[in-house]
């Protein structure tokens, strides 16, 4: 396919049409807009498509629910405030072992925040998000090119695995374009025997997250865990930048990962060696292959456009094996490359490694 | 001899979990009837709420997906829209419908959507132990008011078949009851129609059924049923509220 | 090489469009580019502002801190930007529009009346196309050729006429710097 200039919002409806994705219902909320309104058009254009813009989050992240029980490649989007409405229903996913996908275009927070980029929803994404014990997947795209092969990996994953995926990226990726050539989607994989669509003749079918029996729920549970255990040992993907002869390791996602790459452009320069250690998948979290790095690497740098979230999955990752540094900008401001670079050069010392952040 | 009364086919061979008395065990077997007599047991997708009729789906022996609490009319939603030709029917008590889900209720409402609402009004929340309603009554004691609904305190009891009846995506609204064996038939007969006007694509139905709470209510289910004549229904006055004839319909929540 | 350029001015002046159409001609032309637009409330009350960054490498952060250029096309765009242009870039000054000057100094100030040039040949729309002219004979960072193909390109669906009026406001813009250096 041809290489496209497009707008981040608009890859990922574009991707999703493409991915199959026949229901999308959603609620405006600034920076991801553009998502409701490309899918209301293309929607439109595509047989069986169905939009609709809903009367708040929570609606239609159940929407979603029940088009996805009914067989369809189904996707909602906001932005953190709206996500959190949408928790509920993410919750209410991962209990009926639904398929769905979920976009964060984050934006500055706690409370209504800002609609700057900001990176603060990682723990409310890689924690499950809503109430009870389950996780989602979460993947992390950094380029408009990673928008769109990731929204259609999302729906293989979701459907896979019976799972919420959840695409987290930020303002800035939502807004900016860039070019992108849209990879052939795969076909789909999904038995109906997983979709409601009435009983037939047959035996008729229950979709439900109750089970009051504590016993039951607890192998309910174990199930799900099981079952992100395997997603866990089978799903991790993560880049590495210039991470071979490299002597300080910084750790970063999307738009993060952006300007650190920019930071080690610098610091190659100025002489320092870093390199990249980039998670694509937030959950699961690349633990393994980030402590595989730890044998030759003892200096670790955190960069975030939060306060310090990643870095607690670096520590359990590293567990106590390297230094991690950490420089943090929450809020919607994103930093220039100079800038991380400039506070890299005053916490590390090539003989004594990086300062630690306590 | 000839079998003259059994079980819906519509229903699973289980014992209810209601208490003596409760409506919601009539209006369960009543939606069953009119499922297999109207024979759409095999397309029929039921979205059973939280509150006393969380486990409906034990009882109904069609497909079910059980709702968050008060999102039934968004899952319903989602699920009629990818499949138009089904049944979809969304079973709702006061709380789920009146209080958390109205947001949900009512949009789905207003866009016509080809879904029908079962609404149990019981003026009281059954399940987690007969706290205030939306629906309550003005001086009703409940254990959340101790001293009885007070409407500077606690608003007025909503009467939402009447809210509904303006909102132009709505094609039949009637509220009914089942405190006697002839409210009863006439309930059947409301269910049965707002099935039709489904299958016929006309919009939006709400069929809402006053139903006694004996066991919240502190009554006995004669006291019950006859509180529903004579406070109840006084409030919410039983009848046709809206009945769009089949030119008139919208046909909305359809996308083209 | 990584050159960052922000475009800035009025809602309808069609600064977007000359971002948009930049990058576009750079894609075209075998870059690396982004294109980010200010959104949401820093674009209410009608000015409009978007950074393209063209490089032969991938790029780190489509924001730009310190352009290497700026384009304004009216004064509250001069007076926002005028002090991120990195010393030694390009200030692009529509001077049809704009009569004060710039403070800065260290900077090379070009001045186009691309409104006028615009007006004179028919289309005050175009005031946009003819400042990209005079953009591209400056920075030289897409070739004329590369850029107007893009520009039909983008403007694929509209009408044959209003491609080429874009065509000869560009020329018009590309021809001012010609004479004017």
């Amino acid at each position: 396919m041809n290489k496209v200039l497009m707008q981040g919002n608009k890859v990922i409806g574009e991707a999703a049409i493409l991915a199959g994705c026949r229901f999308y219902a959603g609620y405006p909320i600034t920076p991801q807009n553009e998502i409701p309104e490309y899918m209301s058009e293309r929607l439109r254009q595509v047989e069986g498509g169905v939009f609709i813009q809903s009367e708040s989050e929570i609606a239609a992240i159940h929407m979603v629910v029940g088009a996805s029980a009914a067989g369809a490649r189904a996707m909602t989007s906001s932005s953190s405030p709206g996500i959190s409405l949408k928790q509920e229903g993410i919750s209410s996913l991962a209990a009926c072992q639904l398929p769905a996908v979920i976009v964060n275009m984050m934006r500055g927070g706690p409370g209504l925040g800002n609609i700057s980029p900001a990176q603060g929803d990682y723990f409310q994404a890689t924690r499950g998000g809503g109430h009870g014990d389950y996780r989602v997947i979460v993947l992390g795209p950094a380029t408009a090119q990673e928008l769109a092969d990731l929204t259609m990996d999302a729906f293989d994953l979701a459907d896979a695995y019976r799972t919420p995926v959840m695409i987290l990226a930020d303002g800035m990726m939502g807004q900016m374009m860039e070019p992108v050539v849209f990879k052939e989607p795969k076909p789909r994989v999904y038995p109906e025997r997983h979709m409601m669509r009435g009983a037939g003749t047959g035996k008729h079918k229950i979709i439900r997250g109750l089970i009051l029996d504590p016993l039951e729920m607890e192998e309910h549970n174990w199930t799900l865990e099981r079952k992100y255990r395997v997603i866990a040992q089978q799903e991790t993907r993560h880049e590495l930048y210039r991470a071979e002869d490299a002597e300080l390791i910084l750790v970063a996602y999307g738009t993060g990962a952006r300007i650190a790459k920019g930071a080690i452009k610098r610091l190659r320069e100025m002489g320092i060696k870093a390199g990249l250690f980039r998670p694509i998948t937030l959950w699961p979290f690349p633990t393994a292959e980030l402590r595989e790095l730890a044998k030759r690497n003892k200096d670790f740098m955190v960069f975030e456009l939060s306060t310090g979230q990643v870095v607690e999955d670096v520590r359990l990752a590293l567990q106590g094996y390297a230094r991690i540094g950490f420089h943090g900008r929450p809020g919607g401001v994103v930093p220039t490359p100079a800038e991380l670079a400039n506070v890299i050069i005053r916490q590390y010392d090539p003989k004594q490694g990086i300062a630690e952040h306590q | 001899m000839k079998k003259v009364f059994c079980r819906p086919k519509s229903m699973t061979d289980t014992v209810f979990h209601y208490c003596a008395g409760c409506g919601h065990s009539i209006t369960h077997r009543l939606i069953a009837e009119v499922i297999d007599e109207m024979d759409i047991r095999g397309i029929t997708i039921g979205v059973p709420p939280a509150g006393c009729a969380v486990l409906a789906y034990k009882y109904f022996n069609v497909d079910m997906i059980e709702a968050q609490h008060g999102r039934g009319p968004a899952t319903a939603t989602g699920i009629k829209r990818m499949l138009p030709d089904r049944v979809v029917f969304s079973y709702q008590g006061d709380g789920d419908l009146a209080a958390i889900g109205i947001a949900e209720s009512f949009h789905a409402a207003n866009r016509g959507e080809n879904i029908t609402v079962v609404f149990i009004n019981n003026a009281v929340y059954g399940m987690t132990g007969g706290q205030m309603a939306p629906t309550s009554m003005l001086g009703q004691k409940t254990t959340t008011s101790p001293a009885g609904r007070a409407s500077l305190l606690d608003g007025h009891p909503i009467q939402i078949s009447e809210v509904f009846t303006l909102l132009p995506g709505t094609a039949y609204i009637e509220r009914c009851t089942v405190n006697s064996p002839a409210a009863i038939l006439k309930t059947k007969k409301a269910i049965r129609k707002a099935f039709e006007y489904q299958l016929d694509c006309r919009g939006f139905s709400l069929v809402e059924i006053l139903s006694p709470c004996p066991t919240n209510w502190k009554m006995t289910p004669i006291e019950s049923n006859r509180w529903i004549d004579e406070v109840m229904s006084k409030k919410f006055p039983l009848g046709v509220l809206k009945d769009l004839p089949a030119g008139e319909a919208k046909k909305g929540g359809k996308t083209p | 090489m990584m050159v960052k350029t922000i475009f800035a001015g009025f809602g309808g002046q069609g600064v977007l469009m000359m971002g948009f159409t930049l990058a576009h001609g750079a894609m075209s032309a075998g870059y690396h580019v982004t294109f980010l637009p200010a959104y949401g409330a820093e674009v209410r009350g009608g000015t409009a502002n978007c950074t393209v960054a063209v490089a032969d490498e991938e790029i780190a952060s489509p924001i730009a801190s310190k352009p290497d250029h700026l384009v304004v096309l009216n004064t509250p765009s001069l007076y926002t930007f005028q002090n991120r242009v990195a010393a030694g870039g390009y200030l692009f000054i529509n001077s049809s529009i704009i009569t004060v000057d710039s403070s800065r100094h260290d900077v090379q100030i070009v001045k186009v009346p691309s409104s006028e040039i615009a007006e004179k040949l028919g289309n005050p729309r175009t005031a946009n196309t003819v400042m990209m002219g005079a953009f591209l004979k400056k920075t030289g960072l897409v070739a004329p050729d590369d850029y107007l193909g893009s520009l039909e390109e983008v403007m694929g669906s509209k009408k044959k006429a209003i491609i080429e009026i874009n065509r000869r406001a560009f020329a018009a813009g590309f021809e001012f710097l010609e004479e004017s250096t």
